[in-house]
């Protein structure tokens, strides 16, 4: 309850503000309904009628067809699969790599912020662009099978993009290259926020190396450790230019995903209706993962 | 014994930025490829990628003229910066401005509306995105730049980042400028915007990366040259066939070079703003 005299209210602050901020926010707020909040609730719409992006036939309501359409494609499963998939092994390859990363770039040594900037520059790169850098580093005849053939003798050389167990693990790797920097920075970040004392104090008891990093350094990281995994598992579900631009969702849809195929459905097949049960699919998931970490993520930091 | 001590300190020395130059190729090997690969006849990209030729051209082409007359690549850069620009610009004015007046102008349904923007952060923009093309298709703007930029300007993100960043300031400029009788909206552009510039910086950073390396709604909204975005434009090229590796390569220098020289030259602001946000998977 804030007190305000009667006279301060009205006429100060009230009435000429109200005015001002209304301008200040109307274009927010109409470009926000226009562009998100009536799309998002058309798409639910949507998803129950037999829309198509240009059709002859008149617009249906076909109740949760579409929904058990989708869950009948094969191609569905699919990229749910990838996703998944991609969802556990990145964020977590990332977060672990970019804990050695950081505590790399963190010693003590002349020119070290060189390398922290060499780390971090694919994070800025155009996603497009380091897709198909890595296109020819995957060829069949490309650099990462000379390496592998230089250290292995040359049994091993896959055809990575076009062998359908092996594209979609191509995807990951390149993902995983382009974005460790990201954990890096902010669990540098956390490295260095953690009192020196502590340290300090552990040395002066006789800690070893590895209980110094086991019982100081990782609890010291924990809010920055899961804020990294689940902001990352939550956008590793919009995956889309790096099997786009790669393999085009190929071979035989070993490396399709979600937004893939709601791409696929909706603009190269015109299936508005189908496209927008996938998009709301695909929204339950991410509301479904958002609500999971904000529950837990908080609670296991208390409990420490 | 103080011999071996500091031999045995170089050694240790020796070793650290060993491994750290070891996985600093592990990052610059790429880049490098393509930096080399755009200067390269396109046969020799694919052919010498498996050598150490990969790093020293055998020959030299210029494959950055070869992209500007074949793939009409300097009217895809024109089309890319106007609609990155347009949405830096017009989302930096129209996030500032309701952030600020969530955070400074009391006026009925504030709460509400701070509500529901925390609430539309968790909406991406992927979830809105087919019924946004049906509703483009219907009003006949696919095809344009201004479907390309308008869907991007209001952000909830930024609205709210602007928001808390305004929250951190101090009350009185603001009641200050109440009693001076300045208007809402001029105590807005004449206090509030210079005060803000490392918010502004974050934003317009963070949405010139994502709508400059954009690929997802492009590719469904854009189908002649005259608006379509770099992007499209090198992910087209890369998927026909025989396939022009040093264009591709000259294309993507061209389209990342911007991005590599701003990020060398405002490292801290690049960084800040990035660690700021999710980003991309």
């Amino acid at each position: 309850m804030r007190l305000r005299t009667p006279i301060q209210g009205s006429r100060l602050a009230r009435r000429p503000s109200e005015s001002g901020a209304f301008a200040l926010v109307a274009p927010a707020i109409a470009l926000l309904i226009g562009f998100l909040v009536i799309p998002f609730l058309l798409a639910i719409g949507l998803s129950l009628t037999n829309q198509r992006l240009v059709s002859p036939l008149p617009l249906r309501y076909v109740g949760l067809d579409n929904y058990e359409r989708i869950l009948a494609d094969p191609r569905f499963w699919h990229a749910l699969a990838n996703n998944v998939t991609f969802a556990v092994i990145v964020p977590t390859a990332q977060t672990v790599l970019g804990l050695g990363l950081a505590l790399m770039v963190n010693q003590q040594l002349r020119g070290i912020s060189i390398f922290r900037t060499i780390y971090f520059a694919p994070v800025v790169m155009v996603l497009a662009v380091v897709s198909v850098v890595w296109r020819l580093l995957f060829a069949q005849s490309g650099m990462i099978n000379a390496g592998i053939g230089a250290v292995t003798g040359g049994s091993f050389q896959p055809n990575w993009l076009h062998d359908p167990t092996l594209a979609f693990p191509a995807v990951m790797i390149m993902s995983i290259w382009q974005n460790v920097g990201f954990p890096m920075i902010l669990l540098l970040a956390g490295l260095q926020a953690i009192p020196g004392e502590l340290y300090e104090a552990a040395r002066v008891d006789g800690a070893n190396g590895r209980q110094i990093f086991v019982h100081i350094t990782l609890p010291g990281l924990r809010n920055t450790l899961i804020f990294v995994l689940t902001i990352s598992m939550i956008t590793s579900f919009q995956l889309f230019d790096q099997p786009y631009v790669m393999t085009g969702g190929g071979p035989q849809d070993a490396t399709t995903t979600l937004m893939l195929l709601m791409v696929q459905v909706g603009f190269a097949e015109q299936r508005i209706g189908q496209a927008s049960a996938i998009a709301f699919v695909f929204f339950v998931l991410v509301l479904a993962l958002a609500v999971i970490a904000r529950r837990f993520g908080p609670r296991m930091t208390e409990e420490s | 014994m103080a011999m071996g001590r500091s031999r045995r300190r170089i050694w240790a020395l020796a070793v650290r930025y060993g491994l750290l130059l070891v996985v600093a190729a592990v990052f610059v090997v790429p880049l490098l490829v393509m930096f080399v690969g755009s200067v390269k006849p396109d046969l020799d990209v694919l052919a010498e990628s498996n050598s150490l030729k990969a790093f020293r051209p055998s020959q030299i082409e210029n494959n950055y003229a070869d992209a500007f007359a074949t793939s009409q690549f300097g009217r895809l850069l024109v089309n890319s910066l106007i609609v990155s620009g347009s949405v830096v610009v017009l989302g930096t004015f129209v996030n500032s401005m309701a952030g600020y007046a969530l955070a400074w102008v009391p006026f009925k349904g504030r709460r509400l509306l701070l509500g529901v923007v925390v609430a539309l952060v968790i909406v991406p923009f992927q979830a809105v995105a087919i019924p946004l093309l049906l509703i483009a298709s219907k009003v006949q703007i696919v095809d344009t730049y201004v479907i390309q930029i308008l869907p991007f300007i209001a952000s909830p993100f930024f609205i709210y980042l602007f928001y808390s960043f305004f929250l951190g300031l101090p009350r009185e400029l603001f009641e200050a400028s109440r009693i001076d009788g300045a208007g809402v909206v001029r105590a807005y552009t004449s206090i509030a915007l210079p005060l803000i510039k490392p918010a502004i910086a974050t934003s317009a950073i963070l949405s010139f990366l994502a709508i400059w390396g954009g690929l997802f709604w492009p590719v469904m909204v854009t189908r002649s040259v005259e608006v379509r975005p770099v992007t499209v434009g090198l992910s087209q090229v890369a998927g026909t066939l025989p396939t022009h590796w040093g264009d591709i390569m000259a294309m993507s220098v061209a389209i990342s070079a911007p991005i590599l020289i701003v990020f060398l030259v405002f490292q801290p602001a690049f960084i800040r703003s990035i660690a700021s946000s999710g980003l991309k998977g």
